[in-house]
Formats: structure tokens, sequence, C-alpha cells
């Protein structure tokens, strides 16, 4: 899920420095991610995995990494079961 | 009384990128009815609106709370001045920190959107900067 989540960050996070430069639990918004790309970023997961991220998940923590990222959308899965 | 202010700008782009990916999904997710049918699919207009919710959130101070976006609703009076009005989630922490009333003004250009909002509150000026700032 990691590769697909980060090809996602990539074209859609509008980071300041290359994604393969930082590692799972690295700060996407210290690496430049503005909340609006935040944004982009949850619509193109939704698209790709076909999740909805509830109300209760739409907070800053979610997005904060890759690896954040990762255990929202294993939450999700498993809600989804 | 007490007073709390946030800013935010928003790259034109980004919602541009947007609506081109994600069209009506990416409008319903983030703006309420009446700022869709506002904006009428114009990005400086939903931008200037974007920058209101995340200054409203950091006027707030809402740290990690969830709030949905659609509860922060950018209003327009006949005469053009911008108002807000808040739901939910942001309703519920407008109440904790004791909000009395709120203002906010918009601005863009070609590449950015601007939003600065201010917040009334009920306590002292000494209360607030002694309170808990999460």
């Amino acid at each position: 899920m990691s590769a697909q989540v980060r090809q996602i960050v990539a074209e859609h996070g509008r980071l300041a420095v290359d994604v393969e430069s930082l590692g799972d639990d690295a700060s996407l918004y210290e690496a430049g991610m503005t909340s609006h790309a935040s944004v982009n970023v949850m619509l193109a997961l939704e698209d790709t995995f076909d999740v909805e991220f509830p109300d209760e998940m739409l907070k800053r923590s979610v997005f904060e990494s890759i690896a954040a990222i990762d255990a929202a959308l294993a939450q999700l899965e498993v809600q989804a079961v | 009384m007490g007073l709390r202010v946030g800013i935010d700008l928003v790259a034109v782009d980004t919602v541009r990128e947007a609506l081109d990916t994600h069209g009506d999904a990416y409008v319903r997710r983030v703006y309420s009815e009446t700022e869709a049918a506002d904006c009428k699919g114009d990005p400086l207009r939903l931008a200037a609106r974007f920058a209101a919710k995340e200054a409203t959130l950091k006027a707030l101070r809402a740290g990690d709370a969830a709030v949905p976006l659609t509860d922060i609703e950018v209003r327009r009076a006949p005469s053009g001045a911008p108002s807000l009005a808040l739901r939910g989630a942001a309703e519920r922490l407008a109440a904790r920190a004791g909000v009395r009333s709120a203002d906010v003004t918009l601005t863009h250009e070609r590449s950015y959107a601007a939003a600065v909002v201010l917040l009334e509150l009920d306590e002292r000026p000494g209360q607030a900067l002694s309170s808990d700032h999460r």
C-alpha cells in the first residue's frame, strides 16, 4: 500500500522535497504539503482505493505522514469488511 | 472579551487541479451548497472560501479536531459583504471557545487567494493569554 500512497502524495501533495527522500513517519506538512494539497491527496486516495474518509477522520493527523495514511487506509478496509 | 485571528493563503492552482481531477466530488466534500451556488465553479472564489475555512480553523485553534470543511460556510450578503456560518463540529468548537461573533474578509488575485478571520470571545484578554492554547 505504501508505494501507491507515496505515488499519490508525489502527484498531489505538492511537497517541496522528493517524497522518496522522506521516511514513512516524516511529516508531510513539514515537507511542504498545504491544507488544500492534503484535500487533493485525500480525494486521490478515495478514488484509488475506492474508500471514503468519514467525517471523524477528516483531521490533520490522518494525513500527517505516509505511515499515518497507511494506518487510516487499513482502518477503513477493516471497517468495510 | 478576547480576540482571536486566523489567516490562510491558498494557491489557486491547487483548487484548479482539484476541480479538473475530481470535479463535483471535490466541491461536495469541501463546500456547502450555498458556497457552490455562489462560486459557480470559479477557482478564484472557491480558493478564497477554502482560505476562509482554514483561517477559521486556525482562529478556533482546532488543532487535530475532526472538522468537515462543509461545517464552515462563507455567506454573501446582497451588498457583497462576506460572513461566516458555523455548524456541526465547527459550531461546537466555537461554543467551547466562547465565540460571541466572527468576521471574515477575503481577497484574491490571479494566483493566490487569502482570508482573515477574526473571532470575538466571551473571555477577557487576561484570561485568553493565560488559557490553554490547544
